[in-house]
């Protein structure tokens, strides 16, 4: 077969980030989003925060959360753009911006979790 | 003999309009699954600002609260809970109609690939609530 | 029920016309009457140059798929009557270039059918007179693909197809997976090496309405998905095993 073609790994990776975006991110936007800015439920203190973050499953966790939704959403976000609005034409600069903006993302997301104390 | 020149029958190419998405219904329902991801995107940037905040001390944390509460960070967030839930949604119903399983020889339902989906769903957003709220 | 529609037709003829416009006609309007025999009706009555194909006119041949009312049907299995009071207007199938009338040039998706080896591929062939046996599990297992009648509604539904010529299509991956799925055949790598690239399956985002509009529910949008789940699996396999497998 066509082993130069990345398409199957970009679509294992859309994949995986649809199904962590569809089973995590309604419940983060509910609490987070809403329900504690509205005040309908008791936001949990930083300190309480810092205490999970610190440890290694919940990192492993929101890199995961993190990540994968980013190349979820530039995979989807690339056939909307050439669908859509019909620029397949720009095809390098759009990659570029899709894959790249998910690589910085998952950089930055790596970081950050990287550094806590 | 006759001429045996190619015949190359004229013929109408209609262009695909760049609005396709607003002719039918259908259309306009998949273009928003799609768009459904800048949302998903949008939080993912909100909570690696949430890490940034969290870690680097209760200052810093509540002035991150203090912008979730501004009336266009609440329409923005109603606005992506309605496009993930969408999203969702639409997953778990598209994986079931992607996925073949065969039990004896016989495919499963969508339903019964859905309903699993569905229940996982359940359990993970209760597991997060859980951990949170708890305590 | 009033007793007479209004049909709009789409009327296109390469000699003399830049673009295709529209005639209407009324027809009587008969519980019974699907669109295909309004258009009969037109040809027989009142206007014998309007071209259009058919040939069953029950739902097998495949031919006579047209665009009404903005969505791919066969018109010998669409009631009028489900339009009424109308007017229903009837184009060609979209996506396809138009010929004359509602003709359309079906070129394009013969080619990427052929592409698609639909046909039973072997190794080694069996003598004549051995069978190759089939379990009712193994006929299942591809039957619903095999139903295709190769009408291409569901071309006409992808807005896909329409846009990216190179995209192979709904019905075209669907018979790839008909035969794939054959007990009796060897040929799914060939298949892999054609639609594996990078627009044969790849441009699909799951649209879902070549399976709506598929009037033999072959359901071409989740063969398109199990096949892209198939060549990943196949990625993966040739990333740990290099040389191995195929
Ligand atoms: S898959 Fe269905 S819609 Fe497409 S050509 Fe075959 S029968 Fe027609
Ligand atoms: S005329 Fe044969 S399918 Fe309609």
């Amino acid at each position: 077969m066509n082993k130069r073609s990345n398409e199957p790994f970009l679509w294992m990776l859309f994949s995986a980030g649809g199904v962590i975006s569809a089973l995590l991110l309604p419940i983060h936007i509910l609490l987070f989003g809403l329900a504690f800015p509205l005040g309908c439920l008791d936001a949990p203190s930083q300190e309480k925060l810092i205490h999970l973050i610190k440890h290694p499953i919940t990192r492993l966790y929101l890199f995961t959360l993190c990540s994968l939704p980013l190349f979820h959403w530039a995979h989807r976000f690339r056939f909307t753009l050439y669908d859509g609005l019909q620029i397949k034409h720009l095809n390098e600069l759009i990659n570029v911006f899709c894959y790249g903006g998910a690589v910085v993302g998952t950089a930055l997301a790596a970081y950050l979790l990287w550094n806590i104390r | 003999m006759i001429n045996p020149t190619e015949y190359v029958p004229k013929s109408y190419h209609a262009r695909v309009s760049t609005y396709w998405w607003l002719t039918r219904w259908v259309y306009l329902k998949f273009i928003l699954r799609e768009v459904s991801s800048v949302f998903v995107a949008w939080f993912v940037v909100v909570t690696l600002l949430q890490i940034r905040a969290v870690t680097s001390g209760p200052a810093d944390y509540g002035e991150f609260q203090r912008w979730l509460r501004s009336p266009l960070l609440l329409t923005l967030n109603a606005v992506s809970f309605f496009f993930v839930v969408f999203h969702a949604v639409t997953w778990f119903n598209l994986s079931a109609k992607a996925m073949v399983v065969r039990v004896g020889g016989k495919r499963l339902p969508g339903i019964a690939i859905a309903a699993p989906n569905y229940a996982a769903w359940a359990v993970a957003s209760g597991a997060v609530a859980w951990i949170l709220l708890r305590g | 029920m009033a007793n007479r529609i209004t049909i709009e037709v789409a009327r296109y003829h390469p000699a003399h016309d830049e673009k295709p416009g529209f005639d209407t006609y009324e027809v009587p309007l008969r519980k019974e009457w699907v669109v295909l025999d309004a258009l009969n009706y037109i040809k027989d009555h009142l206007d014998g140059t309007l071209s259009f194909r058919w040939s069953c006119r029950m739902g097998v041949c495949g031919s006579c798929g047209m665009t009404v009312n903005g969505v791919p049907k066969l018109t010998c299995a669409t009631f009028l009557s489900d339009y009424a009071p109308g007017p229903v207007r009837v184009e060609p199938l979209k996506n396809f270039p138009v010929l004359r009338d509602l003709v359309v040039d079906t070129s394009d998706f013969l080619v990427k059918l052929g592409k698609s080896k639909p046909w039973i591929i072997r190794k080694v062939e069996k003598p004549l007179d051995e069978e190759y046996l089939q379990t009712p599990e193994e006929l299942d297992a591809y039957k619903q693909y095999s139903m295709c009648i190769n009408c291409m509604l569901c071309y006409a539904a992808c807005p896909v197809y329409g846009l990216d010529p190179l995209f192979s299509g709904p019905a075209a991956i669907a018979l790839a997976q008909r035969y794939n799925l054959d007990s009796r055949d060897q040929g799914a790598n060939q298949r892999l090496d054609i639609l594996s690239q990078h627009d044969g399956i790849w441009g699909c985002t799951f649209v879902g309405e070549c399976t709506q509009v598929c009037p033999k529910n072959v359901d071409p949008a989740g063969a398109i998905q199990q096949y892209k789940l198939t060549a990943t699996t196949e990625w993966l396999k040739a990333l740990v095993l290099p040389r191995g497998g195929t």
